[in-house]
């Protein structure tokens, strides 16, 4: 066992780097500690390679330098202990919801029977239990994304890592997508590490929000623990004057990385 | 593209009107005479009415079911072996850049090839029976199949594929549940193409050599100049192709019921 104190994702000045030594440098040396149990937003602008960060955790990407430690041990190959939520569609669109839940069951060894019965149970609790038998087309992007989340936690991974995982919905359904998360993560407590654009959501349902730099050699330039009371309603505590607080606090900082992005793309 | 603004019933009667319009010039144009000349002389074109009751004659006696029978099994062995042949090699180049790479200028030779040239060498290696029409449509069916599994393995999303390794896939599970699902799809939607394909390659082979068969059928009323036949033997080969894709159609909805055009086709 690993010892508790060990952080869940101990990111250890790691840089990325594409196109081999002398490449463009995406991510300049970053360090970032996630504890077991605690829930991180990375926000940055466009393009600043949190996505990467993200990927390194992972084992989806080997960083040109540094090293990534998991639950004290160094990572080597793919992160077996992490569940991966993408931006992207990433459900297999020939399986239908239920199949595509149990698969992560199934492919460990699980007994099809055991596995569709227990993807039945996560379907449920996602509120999607009379969708089983539909194919990912025939659901709403909300809906293929709550599929995801089951797929993802009927594993029982002791990190969630999540890329803008609700980036490709509309408002409305973020916030119902952003309570459902806070509502199963509170069951148990995982470590998250929680790509998004969105400041305001990275406040609402992180316990701390990292603020990356704009790229390229992009890097952590602030960290900002997010003290708001749990449990937290993912659209009433927007309407909290400490959140307004510290958004105000952090979206200074955010700001000039922001219009620094624009320039550099617009220029 | 235009929205169809008209209704079933009127669709299906300007359809019909068609094959009336086109029936009656026929029928006009080689049974009245105009001005003492017969536009579609009936010795090149025969009558509707004479390709009829051949048909009705052709389908009273037993022959015919005999070369429709082996019209079909041809038809079947040369998609079943194409296929599982394109499925197979699809796969293995799909997987082994190095070997794609090493027979991609000889596969786009052999795929340039009109396969009709390849017939008289078939009937010299396998004879004048049904194998020698299988190859034809084999290697017909083959490359369409092999192209669309390869694409099928290369073109697997990205995060699909990565979602499914952070799932704990390994390479054999990946193969089962990702690689081979995505490939089927595109195999699938080639479906009519290459069943319309082992069906050329099995009619073409009769009618360059054989003693059975629809294609047979055609050449030999060819021979004799026998006009109403070989239209007989066209009609027929036309309804049959109708059928087989019919079939192909009910195989393809109901097994790609995943995919959001062929649910929406329905």
């Amino acid at each position: 066992m690993h010892p508790p104190s060990s952080p869940a994702v101990a990111l250890d000045r790691i840089s990325i780097v594409y196109g081999g030594p002398g490449g463009y440098e995406a991510v300049a040396p970053t360090s970032l500690a996630v504890a077991q149990g605690e829930f991180v937003a990375i926000v940055g602008p466009t393009g600043c390679g949190k996505s990467t960060l993200l990927n390194a955790a992972a084992g989806l990407l080997k960083p040109a330098s540094g090293e990534v430690g998991i639950l004290g041990r160094p990572l080597a190959g793919l992160n077996g202990d992490a569940g991966y939520l993408f931006q992207q569609d990433s459900l297999m669109p020939w399986k239908t919801a239920l199949d595509n839940v149990a698969i992560g069951l199934e492919v460990a060894g699980t007994p099809r029977p055991d596995a569709l019965a227990r993807a039945a149970q996560w379907l449920a609790k996602v509120g999607l239990a009379a969708f089983g038998n539909r194919y990912p087309h025939q659901l709403s992007g909300g809906q293929r994304k709550r599929v995801g989340l089951a797929q993802v936690l009927i594993r029982n991974p002791k990190i969630l890592l999540m890329d803008e995982p609700f980036g490709p919905l509309d408002a409305q359904t973020r916030l119902i997508m952003g309570n459902l998360l806070l509502e199963l993560w509170a069951a148990d407590r995982k470590a998250v590490l929680f790509v998004t654009h969105d400041l305001e959501e990275a406040i609402a349902l992180a316990d701390r929000v990292v603020i990356m730099s704009s790229g390229p050699a992009a890097t952590i330039i602030g960290d900002h623990a997010i003290d708001l009371p749990r449990p937290r309603d993912a659209m009433e505590v927007r309407l909290d004057k400490c959140f307004h607080e510290l958004h105000h606090g952090i979206w200074s900082q955010l700001r000039g990385e922001v219009l620094k992005a624009y320039q550099g793309t617009a220029a | 593209m235009t929205e169809l603004s008209v209704s079933r019933p009127k669709l299906i009667a300007l359809q019909v009107l068609v094959a009336v319009l086109l029936i009656g010039f026929w029928h006009v144009g080689s049974s009245v005479p105009i001005f003492g000349v017969y536009i579609l002389p009936k010795f090149f074109f025969s009558t509707p009415g004479d390709v009829a009751m051949r048909i009705v004659k052709l389908f009273s006696g037993t022959m015919i079911w005999k070369h429709l029978w082996i019209t079909l099994t041809e038809t079947v062995l040369a998609f079943v072996i194409g296929s599982v042949a394109g499925v197979v090699f699809g796969f293995w180049f799909a997987r082994r850049p190095l070997v794609a790479a090493v027979f991609d200028p000889y596969l786009k030779m052999a795929n340039a090839l009109p396969r009709v040239v390849l017939a008289p060498i078939f009937m010299l290696w396998l004879g004048l029976g049904i194998w020698s029409k299988v190859a034809l449509g084999v290697t017909l069916v083959f490359f369409i199949v092999f192209f669309n599994v390869y694409q099928g393995v290369k073109e697997v999303s990205p995060a699909v594929l990565a979602n499914a390794r952070m799932l704990g896939m390994n390479e054999r599970q990946l193969f089962r549940h990702v690689y081979w699902p995505s490939a089927l799809s595109w195999m699938f939607s080639s479906l009519h193409t290459s069943v319309g394909f082992a069906l050329v390659g099995a009619v073409v082979g009769e009618y360059l050599g054989s003693a059975a068969g629809l294609g047979y059928l055609i050449h030999e009323a060819e021979g004799v100049f026998d006009v109403t036949g070989v239209f007989a033997g066209m009609v027929i080969l036309a309804a049959f192709v109708l059928l087989v894709d019919a079939v192909v159609t009910k195989v393809e909805n109901r097994l790609l019921v995943w995919r959001p055009d062929a649910a929406g086709r329905t």
